[in-house]
């Protein structure tokens, strides 16, 4: 692997929490390359969000070194190399959907024409192009959440954080969701990189390259699982025998992390 | 999938037509019922006019002279918008520092959450001892620290209500506080601001009044109605109640209007 874009070595995270310190993370060590997309997976409570808020810079380790495109996350997360979509969605009320989406342009001091039209250009990327006017409200929860990953890239950052994106959708927007990730992902110029956490199996092998498998108490990674379908994706690549095979691979690896926690 | 969800202008303006007429024909309807109750109480049971006049009697006492009750109503009026544009301007300002130190928060909250609960106008004596009795100092002043308190409660629980992604958001961009602070905090504020203004718009007119029945030029409102009251002129000392609500009640509307002409995503969310 050439020099990685994400780089931990030995990290721990412990918590000072009311009960006690709680060890979330322990003595992980993992790289991922520029351009990868690396999902997430383990039982509630194994540390997915927290490993992810450390590479964002939304925590700090306790022990060991994270580094990002060989600066700190501190560094990196001024010079804007993170998008970050949550669970839910996020948006703004009072800014209408395009205004939501120019948010992080704006703060980077872009000019407005410049703003404007990334902002359209990206609400089409994502289906969203008639309802650039509409307040989140008016949009169903798929729509919103296509919406927070349209803001998210507005500013074409490096790494792309996603923590459960599609956790709180149905089934049948999620895999449409999920097709346009791939899809937009796929596209864009330079490819950023992704670290997708997810609580399902079979969405964590149709999206990424390399499947984490973690496992709680302390928090660790179990092993990685590589997913060697081709690309890019399709609705059909989920009949694959391949696919299968690799779900079935992830779930016996979760059932072990059961056994073994 | 277009469209499905954003209604156009046309359905959305006969739609808020129907809406408005279904939420106030029941509150119309039920102050027609009363005010007619009140008429045929006084009439039915001939209640003498210096306890209870008749609202036809109440009225016929104001059109003698409308532009009196209206002006003397102004005097008062002024002395509330004055007072509370003090009052709520010192209470935003308050809460800003408040979050941005939060040891001034810390100290300064609990007392001001208690404060909002304390009769302010109980003060009006005082007042009138330091900014002199007959002064329109001495009501701004009362009226300013009344709307102060619950101003400054409300807009800090504005100003802290982004929850934890929103502000993890802003940190990913690394915003400087500038912008955390103009285009998430305050905005967020902006329905608290407002839930704040509609009880300051009221309590600012009672205040007002009330403050004027312990001294004040002869030609306001509060003064006005004690003296009526006091040599048993119920009907004028009715008439300018009337103009209190009056006035009470077009300071209210105006900030709902600047509500909704403020913060048009809330406007369209309350359809729903
Ligand atoms: N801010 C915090 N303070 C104290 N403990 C925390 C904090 N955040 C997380 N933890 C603890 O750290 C552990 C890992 O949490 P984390 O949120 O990373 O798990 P997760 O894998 O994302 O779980 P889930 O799948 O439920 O989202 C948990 O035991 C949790 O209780
Ligand atoms: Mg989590």
């Amino acid at each position: 692997m050439d020099t990685p874009i994400i780089e931990f070595e030995r990290v721990s995270k412990i918590y000072q929490g009311g009960a006690g310190p709680v060890t979330a993370l322990h003595d992980v060590t993992l790289r991922i390359a520029a351009g990868e997309f690396i999902a997430l997976i383990g039982p509630s409570g194994c540390g997915k969000s927290t490993l992810m808020r450390l590479i964002g810079d939304l925590e700090q380790p306790s022990n060991g070194t994270v580094r990002i495109k060989a600066k700190t996350p501190d560094q990196a997360r001024r010079d804007r190399d993170y998008g970050i979509v949550f669970q839910s969605p996020v948006l703004y009320d009072w800014r209408t959907i395009r205004k939501n989406v120019e948010l992080p342009l704006e703060i980077m001091g872009r000019p407005k024409d410049q703003r404007r039209q990334r902002a359209m250009e990206l609400l089409k990327l994502v289906g969203l192009g008639d309802f650039g006017d509409a307040y989140p409200h008016q949009l169903s929860g798929g729509m919103q959440q296509r919406a927070s990953i349209a803001r998210a890239l507005s500013f074409a950052p490096s790494i792309l954080l996603m923590d459960e994106p599609f956790g709180a959708l149905d089934e049948i927007t999620r895999e449409r969701l999920q097709l346009e990730l791939l899809s937009i992902w796929w596209e864009a110029e330079p490819r950023p990189t992704v670290i997708f956490v997810t609580h399902s199996i079979p969405e964590a092998v149709f999206l990424a390259d390399r499947v984490v498998v973690m496992s709680p108490r302390p928090g660790r990674v179990q092993r990685v699982v590589e997913v060697n379908l081709a690309r890019p994706r399709a609705f059909e690549t989920r009949e694959d025998p391949q696919f299968f095979a690799l779900v079935t691979e992830v779930r016996e690896c979760l059932r072990a992390t059961e056994t073994a926690g | 999938m277009q469209a499905t969800t954003v209604s156009t202008p046309a359905v959305r303006s006969t739609d808020q037509v129907a809406k408005w007429f279904h939420i106030l024909w029941p509150p119309v309807l039920t102050f027609l019922v009363a005010i007619a109750l009140w008429e045929g109480a006084v009439w039915l049971f001939e209640i003498p006019i210096y306890l209870l006049p008749a609202p036809s009697q109440i009225m016929a006492t104001f059109l003698e002279r409308p532009w009196f009750l209206l002006g003397i109503g102004m005097v008062t009026f002024s002395n509330a918008l004055m007072g509370s544009a003090i009052g709520c301007s010192l209470g935003v300002l308050v809460a800003i520092f408040c979050v941005r130190w939060t040891f001034v928060a810390d100290g300064l909250l609990p007392l001001a959450v208690a404060a909002s609960a304390v009769p302010i106008i109980a003060l009006s004596p005082l007042m009138g001892i330091w900014l002199g009795s007959v002064s329109a100092a001495s009501k701004i002043g009362v009226i300013a620290v009344m709307t102060f308190f619950p101003t400054l409660v409300s807009v800090y629980a504005g100003l802290i209500s982004p929850r934890a992604d929103a502000l993890l958001l802003m940190r990913s961009y690394a915003a400087p506080q500038r912008d955390v602070f103009l285009k998430l905090r305050m905005p967020a504020a902006l329905p608290f601001l407002f839930n704040a203004l509609r009880v300051c718009a009221t309590l600012s007119m009672i205040g007002a009044v009330v403050a004027e029945f312990f001294g004040g030029p002869r030609n306001a409102l509060g003064v006005y109605i004690k003296t009526q009251a006091g040599i048993l002129r119920t009907r004028e000392a009715w008439s300018a109640i009337m103009v209190a609500c009056l006035y009470g009640l077009i300071f209210y509307l105006v900030i709902v209007l600047i509500e909704r002409w403020v913060m048009p995503w809330k406007q369209r969310h309350s359809g729903q």
